[in-house]
């Protein structure tokens, strides 16, 4: 999660599909978002590098649209059914996630265990 | 202003050359004058009141007897009936008495009054001691009565150096009326003290009473109630007013200087008093050259229209008439806001440039000079100079510059040559520096600042409308008019402060740092 500033930003990711429930009027997802880049990134306890300024999932809700999906606690949302996550305002963020008109939120994630996971599966 | 059209020329002059109006005549013409104003109702007369000069009244006295008929050949308002009092003529009545009398004879008498109380006052328990040993002989004084008479002369004392403090203090005011609160009390003493005196002659001095240490406790109760007295005294003329209970607002009509004063509970004439006082500290100099700019500005707009009657009789000027003038005289497109502002930008960029040059020179002026000390003194006794001197010596070079800087600010009739020598050498003396001693020509400072003959505001006199004597109220106006210009005052009553409490826990301060914002989607 570490980035170069100037060259792309690299990460591994996984693909996560969240179907929204609906409670009465609203759609929700069931978790809660934290970060941004208004945001104080020294704050992130869930983040490597203390002047990352992306969307980090902060909770999840058992049993929830998100749980079901496999989203973990603090997992990095890069992107949000194609829009970008990672240069957003946390009121950016949770506009892109809360549109009224779509049902699903496909979001690419990335988590240090992923990294891990790549790694072993490469030496084995 | 001719232009006005209720005025008629006769009246107009007529008042001028009298000075002093006629109380009969003129009370009459009044009324008269009073119902003609009611109908034609759309006239605005907006007319400065002729100056009286001071010697009016005297003079007027001789006249009186001359014109009786000018009560009902005038037929038009004359100048000061838009001010005018009902109190007017009483006031003019007792000008005219007192103009007879001599002024002085006022303060005076007021003065014998007071001493010849005065000692009354101190006297009598000394004479009410006094005569029995005189007429007959009463017992002799044991303990109790000793220690009465001790009593009697401490608290005696006491009274002497409370009189002494309270009320023989030099007069810092002659008012138009009598303070009220002090004649009361006069009154009351007097009662007292006469009360006293009967009470004393009918019942110990026909009697002959022999218990001496009774008349002794006679005696201590008049010095009592003479110190209760006092108290009320204390309480009513200096204890009252000190509860602010207005705000007072003064401004000056030529130039619009305003201030704000607190005021307690006065009458009209205690008020005007203490704003005068005030006046002459903060009120800057009045000059009367600033002002003629505004005039001669003013003076322009009307000149170039000129209204005719087409119709009817000529010199048939009807207020509809000049109403025209004034909307066509609004609506014609001058450019003289345009000469306004470039001649005040002018102004400003002149007297700065001025003023730089005056600082430096002064500056410079004043690196000339120096303080000898005291060794050095003895030495080079040659060329040591006191302060008037050395202000002589170093005045030349900064004079000129001093004076165009005067002469931008109009200022230069308010000082003289003399004075401002004079004021270098305080300077001096003081160990100024240029910047304190050029700090009282730059701006211009309050009427006491300067010398007596340029205050311009010696005589004031009080125009109410309401009795002097009479309490100050909300929304109560008058005027102190003196010769050049005047102080229009209007109190207002500061308002009913409610106030209220809340309590807070010290302990409830609590805080907690603000992690990143949450939101749940």
């Amino acid at each position: 999660m570490s980035y170069i500033p100037g060259q792309p930003v690299t990460a591994v990711v996984q693909r996560i599909e969240i179907y929204k429930l609906r409670q009465g009027d609203n759609l929700i997802l069931g978790f809660s978002i934290g970060g941004g880049i208004d945001q104080d990134p020294g704050q992130n306890p869930f983040s490597e590098d203390k002047t990352d300024k992306g969307i980090y999932v902060t909770r999840v809700t058992k049993g929830g649209p998100a749980d079901v999906a496999g989203l973990v606690v603090g997992d990095k949302i890069m992107q949000v059914n194609g829009w970008d996550m990672t240069m957003v305002t946390h009121d950016q963020a949770r506009k892109r996630l809360t549109k009224k008109n779509e049902d699903v939120v496909r979001l690419l994630v990335t988590r240090k265990s992923l990294e891990e996971a790549v790694r072993n599966s490469m030496m084995q | 202003m001719d232009t006005e059209s209720t005025y008629s020329g006769y009246s107009y002059y007529s008042g001028r050359s009298r000075g002093s109006h006629k109380h009969g005549e003129r009370s009459r013409d009044r009324h008269k004058s009073r119902s003609k104003d009611s109908r034609s109702e759309k006239s605005v007369t907006i007319n400065a009141p002729p100056a009286e000069p001071l010697l009016g009244e005297q003079s007027a006295r001789g006249e009186e007897v001359q014109d009786d008929n000018w009560g009902e050949t005038t037929t038009a308002v004359t100048g000061t009936s838009e001010h005018s009092l009902s109190q007017e003529d009483i006031v003019r009545i007792t000008k005219d008495m007192e103009a007879s009398v001599g002024l002085d004879c006022r303060r005076y008498a007021g003065l014998v009054v007071s001493a010849a109380l005065g000692l009354l006052v101190l006297l009598t328990p000394v004479a009410f001691l006094a005569l029995p040993h005189a007429l007959w002989r009463p017992q002799d004084c044991h303990t109790a009565c000793q220690g009465l008479l001790i009593s009697l002369a401490f608290k005696l004392l006491v009274l002497l150096l409370a009189v002494w403090a309270l009320f023989l203090r030099p007069l810092r005011a002659r008012m138009p009326r009598i303070f009220v609160f002090r004649a009361l009390l006069m009154v009351l003493v007097l009662l007292v003290v006469v009360s006293y005196w009967l009470f004393y002659g009918v019942r110990i001095l026909q009697s002959q009473d022999e218990n001496y240490q009774g008349i002794v406790q006679y005696a201590v109760s008049l010095v009592d109630a003479l110190l209760f007295i006092h108290y009320l005294a204390i309480v009513l003329l200096e204890l009252r007013h000190l509860q602010v209970i207005y705000s007072v607002r003064v401004t000056r009509s030529t130039d619009g200087e305003t201030h704000h004063y607190s005021m307690g509970q006065l009458s009209i004439q205690r008020a005007a008093v203490v704003i005068l006082e005030n006046y002459y500290r903060d009120f800057p100099v009045h000059n009367p050259a600033l002002l003629t700019v505004a005039k001669s500005r003013a003076t322009k707009h009307m000149v170039g229209l000129k209204v005719y009657n087409v119709d009817g009789p000529p010199n048939n000027t009807t207020p509809s008439q000049s109403r025209a003038m004034i909307a066509a005289a609004a609506r014609r497109r001058d450019s003289s806001h345009n000469e306004l502002y470039y001649e005040e930008a002018d102004h400003e960029r002149r007297v700065r440039k001025r003023r730089a040059r005056l600082v430096v020179a002064v500056e410079e002026a004043f690196t000339h000079i120096k303080r000898m000390q005291e060794e050095e003194q003895k030495k080079t006794p040659g060329e040591v100079m006191d302060p008037r001197e050395a202000a002589q010596a170093i005045f030349p070079s900064m004079a000129r510059a001093l004076q165009k800087y005067l002469r931008t600010t109009r200022q230069q009739h308010c000082h003289t040559m003399e004075s401002i020598q004079q004021h270098l050498a305080f300077c001096i003396t003081n160990n100024m520096t240029p910047k304190a001693f050029l700090e009282s020509y730059l701006t211009p400072g309050p009427t006491l600042q300067y010398g007596r003959e340029r205050w311009l505001a010696r005589h004031w006199t009080l125009v109410s409308e309401d009795a002097v004597t009479s309490g100050l109220k909300d929304g109560s106006v008058f005027l102190l008019k003196c010769i050049d210009f005047s102080l229009v005052v209007t109190a207002t009553k500061i308002p009913f402060i409610k106030l209220s409490e809340e309590f807070i826990d010290p302990k409830s301060h609590k805080f907690v740092l603000r992690l990143q914002s949450e939101t749940s989607v």
